[in-house]
C-alpha cells in the first residue's frame, strides 16, 4: 500500500527483525540499530562478525544479522582478537557493557587497544550493572545509589569511576577513540557518525577503534524514560565528557 | 505529506519517540498491544503536521517505526 | 622419506602442531612449557600463520575460542596453574562445541607449587576440566615420538567431534630431548565440513552463532543429551591403551606418561627377581580404558598397582574400572620427586610379599 512512496526511514536489515528482551526505553535497542544501519550502509553485513558480552546485551547474538559469537564475561576483546587474526579480511566488532569492559574485562579491553587490533568496540556505559539487577559498576558515579552502594558510592571505600576512553586513548595502539551519547536526536546522529567512522576504519585496516556510548538504564535507575535522559545529561556528561579522545586519521591526513 | 507507520505489536510504550518529536504529534494510543503495552501513534488528524524529520524512528529502540515521504 | 631429528619435547610439540596445519597459536609464558611459545613465535611468521602472545592464559583461551569458532585449526599451551585459569574458557569451548588442541605440561601443585614434573592435574583434566557436564579427550604420551604422533591425532579428533582435546605431558617430556620422526599424516578419518563456523555470512541464508547459552531448560537439557552422545561416541571409538606382559602377571602396574616409561624398567628389574609384572598404560586418560581391566582381571594374582607422580588421582579410575574384583594399590611421589624404579619395585615386593 506504500509501494510508491519514498521511504525516509525504516528498520535496518543489519538487524534481524525480531522483538528484543530489552526494557522499554533502553538505549541498547538504539545502539544495536545504529550498528545495524552502519553495517547495511557500508554493505558489510556479510563479512562482519560480532562478539556479544555477558550483560543485558548477552542475547545480542540473536539480534544482529551478521555472524555472531557469545563470549565469556569480559573476554570479548580476546575472542575478537582470535577471530580477526585468523580472518584478517573480516570486520570484527565487540559490543560490551560496563562490567564486561571495565571490570572483569579490563585487561582484555586495554590489551586489545595496546595491540592496535583492527577491530571496533562499542562500549555501552550506563553507570550500572543492569542484567544482574543494578549493582555498582566501575563507571558508577560518586554518590550514586545502587544495590551494592545503597548509601551512595563512597569514594573512600569504593574508589572512583574509570574514564575508560581517556585511559585507553593514551595507548599508542589506539587509533580512534570517541565518547558519544544517545540522550537526544542530535546525540544519536553523532553516535551513528562515530560508529560509521569506526567501522570504516576497520574496513580500511585501521585500529584500535572504540566508541563509548553514554546510555540510560531506566529500570535500575528507577526513573522513567524522560527522567533517565535528563539524569544522563545532568550527571553523566559532566563526569564523562563527550568528544574525540584520539583520532590518528587526523595525523595521517597531515 | 509524510506518513509515519507504527508496528504496534513491537512497541513497548517507552516514549522515546514522543519525547523526540519536534512538532509534538506523537502520543500513546488508547488500546493495548499483545504484550500489554500502550503503543505510540499519531492521531490521523495530526499526521499532516508531520515534517518527516524521522526523529521518532531514530530514537526508537524497537524497530517500530517506518517513515514515508 | 622422513628422517629422525633430535628435538626438545616442547619444540617437537610446536613442530608437530605446525605439520598438523595449526594456523593459530595463542599462549602465555609459564615454566616448563615456555619453549613452545618461543618455537611458534619463531616459525609461524615465516609460514604466514598467526602467533600471538596473549596478556594472560585467560585471554589466550578466549582467543582460541574466537579462532576456533571461525573454523580455523588452533592451539594453546600452558602448565597447571595456567590451565586452571583457562577452565572457564574450556567449558565455553566444550559448550559451544569448538575444536581446538590444548597442551598441558604438568608441574607440581597445588597453587604455585613447583616447576618440576608432576601428574597431579589428572582430576582436573579428566573430570571435565571445568564447570558443567562435559568431558574432553585427554591424550597422555610417554615419549616425544608418541607426543608428536598424538598431536596430529588430536587435531583430527577435535575436528571430527567438535571438541577441545588436551595433550597432557609433564615437565620431563617437555624439557628432554629425543630423536623424533615427523611422519606424513595418514589419517583415514572423514572430517566433516565446518558449516557451523561463524566466519562471515558470505551469502549464507542464516547467520551462524557460536554460543553455549541456552536459557530454556528444555533446550539446555537437549543440548547436554546431544553432548553426552558425542562423549559416548568418543569413548567407543577413541579409547587408547597399551598392554605389556599382562598374560599371566603376578601384579599389573597401571601408569601413564613418564611414569609408564619408568614402570617398563621396573618390569625388567622385577623379572630378575622372579616376579612377573604387567603394565596397563592408558594413552587416553579420558576416555579411561576400562576395557583394559576387563581384559586383564583374570590374569593378575595380586591385582593392580597404580603408580603416579601425584598423591593418588588416576588410582580412583583404576578402582572404578576394577569394580572391587581385585585389590588396587597405589604408589606415588609428589613435588617433582620422580619415582625411582627401585622404590616402585620395593612397593611391588611389599604387595607380592615373599610368596612367589
Amino acid at each position: 500500500m506504500e509501494n510508491n512512496r519514498e521511504i525516509l526511514f525504516k528498520p535496518t536489515s543489519g538487524l534481524l527483525d525480531v522483538p528484543t528482551h530489552y526494557c522499554p526505553g533502553c538505549t541498547h535497542g538504539v545502539i544495536h540499530r545504529l550498528i545495524g544501519e552502519v553495517m547495511e550502509e557500508l554493505d558489510i553485513v556479510d563479512k562482519t562478525i560480532g562478539v556479544a558480552p555477558v550483560g543485558c546485551s548477552v542475547l545480542a547474538y540473536d539480534y544482529f544479522a551478521c555472524d555472531m559469537f557469545e563470549a565469556a564475561h569480559g573476554r570479548a576483546p580476546a575472542v575478537a582478537t582470535g577471530i580477526k587474526r585468523a580472518n584478517p579480511d573480516k570486520i570484527v566488532f565487540t559490543y560490551q557493557g560496563d562490567g564486561d569492559l571495565a571490570a572483569i574485562g579490563t585487561a582484555e579491553a586495554v590489551h586489545v587497544a595496546a595491540r592496535g587490533e583492527k577491530i571496533v568496540t562499542i562500549f555501552v556505559n550506563n553507570c550500572i550493572y543492569g542484567m544482574t539487577g543494578g549493582q555498582m559498576a566501575p563507571t558508577t558515579l560518586p554518590g550514586q545509589k545502587t544495590e551494592t552502594s545503597p548509601y551512595g558510592r563512597d569514594v573512600a571505600t569504593q574508589g572512583y569511576p574509570i574514564r575508560f576512553s581517556e585511559m585507553v586513548a593514551q595507548l599508542d595502539g589506539s587509533y580512534y577513540i570517541e565518547r558519544v551519547s544517545v540522550d537526544k536526536v542530535a546525540g544519536v546522529a553523532k553516535t551513528k557518525k562515530a560508529i560509521k567512522k569506526a567501522f570504516q576504519n576497520a574496513i580500511d585496516g585501521k585500529g584500535y577503534n572504540l566508541v563509548e556510548v553514554l546510555s540510560i538504564c531506566p529500570t535500575n535507575w528507577g526513573l522513567n524514560t524522560e527522567e533517565s535522559l535528563g539524569w544522563l545529561r545532568e550527571n553523566m556528561i559532566p563526569y564523562y565528557p563527550l568528544g574525540v579522545k584520539k583520532d590518528l586519521s587526523k595525523e595521517e591526513a597531515k | 505529506m509524510p506518513k509515519v507507520v507504527f508496528r504496534e505489536e513491537r512497541c513497548k510504550s517507552c516514549g522515546q519517540c514522543v519525547i523526540a518529536c519536534p512538532v509534538k504529534i506523537i502520543g500513546f494510543t488508547d488500546h493495548l498491544n499483545e504484550k500489554g503495552y500502550r503503543p505510540a501513534g499519531i492521531p490521523a488528524e495530526l499526521m499532516e503536521k508531520c515534517i518527516g524529520c524521522t526523529s521518532c524512528g531514530r530514537m526508537c529502540p524497537d524497530l517500530v517505526i517506518t517513515v514515508y515521504k | 622419506m622422513s628422517e629422525k631429528v633430535l628435538m626438545k619435547g616442547n619444540e617437537a610439540i610446536g613442530e608437530a602442531a605446525l605439520r598438523a596445519d595449526c594456523k593459530c597459536f595463542f599462549g602465555y609464558p609459564i615454566t616448563p612449557q615456555t619453549e613452545i611459545s618461543a618455537y611458534m613465535a619463531k616459525k609461524m611468521p615465516t609460514m604466514g600463520r598467526v602467533f600471538l602472545q596473549a596478556e594472560s592464559e585467560i585471554a589466550a583461551i578466549h582467543m582460541i575460542y574466537g579462532a576456533a569458532g571461525t573454523g580455523v585449526r588452533c592451539m594453546t599451551s600452558s602448565s597447571s596453574p595456567g590451565i586452571s585459569l583457562k577452565a572457564e574458557g574450556i567449558s565455553y569451548i566444550a559448550g559451544a562445541e569448538l575444536p581446538c588442541v590444548i597442551i598441558n605440561i604438568v608441574r607440581g601443585g597445588p597453587g604455585l607449587g613447583g616447576i618440576q614434573p608432576a601428574q597431579s592435574d589428572y582430576f582436573q583434566a579428566t573430570k571435565g576440566g571445568a564447570h558443567g557436564d562435559f568431558h574432553m579427550p585427554v591424550f597422555a604420551p610417554s615419549s616425544i615420538q608418541e607426543m608428536v604422533d598424538l598431536i596430529q591425532e588430536a587435531f583430527d579428533v577435535a575436528d571430527q567431534y567438535r571438541t577441545p582435546v588436551m595433550i597432557m605431558g609433564d615437565g620431563m617430556l617437555g624439557q628432554m630431548m629425543e630423536p623424533v620422526e615427523f611422519k606424513e599424516s595418514v589419517s583415514t578419518r572423514q572430517l566433516p565440513e565446518k558449516t557451523w563456523a561463524a566466519n562471515g555470512r558470505n551469502g549464507r541464508v542464516n547467520h551462524n552463532v557460536i554460543n553455549s547459552l541456552f536459557l530454556k531448560s528444555e533446550a539446555l537439557e537437549e543440548h547436554n543429551i546431544h553432548l553426552q552422545k558425542k562423549f559416548d561416541a568418543i569413548t567407543e571409538n577413541e579409547t587408547k591403551y597399551e598392554l605389556m606382559n599382562t598374560d599371566n602377571a603376578d601384579l599389573i602396574l597401571v601408569a601413564y606418561g613418564t611414569t609408564a616409561r619408568i614402570c617398563k624398567n621396573v618390569i625388567k628389574l622385577a623379572k630378575a627377581q622372579g616376579i612377573n609384572l604387567g603394565l596397563i598404560r592408558p594413552i587416553t586418560l579420558w576416555p579411561y580404558p576400562a576395557a583394559a581391566f576387563d581384559a586383564t582381571i583374570g590374569n593378575t594374582k595380586f591385582g593392580y598397582l597404580a603408580v603416579e607422580m601425584s598423591m593418588g588421582q588416576m588410582v580412583e579410575d583404576v578402582r572404578l574400572s576394577v569394580e572391587g574384583r581385585k585389590p588396587v594399590h597405589f604408589y606415588g611421589r609428589s613435588g617433582g620427586m620422580i619415582p625411582a624404579p627401585e622404590d616402585i619395585l620395593n612397593k611391588v615386593m611389599e604387595i607380592v610379599g615373599g610368596n612367589k
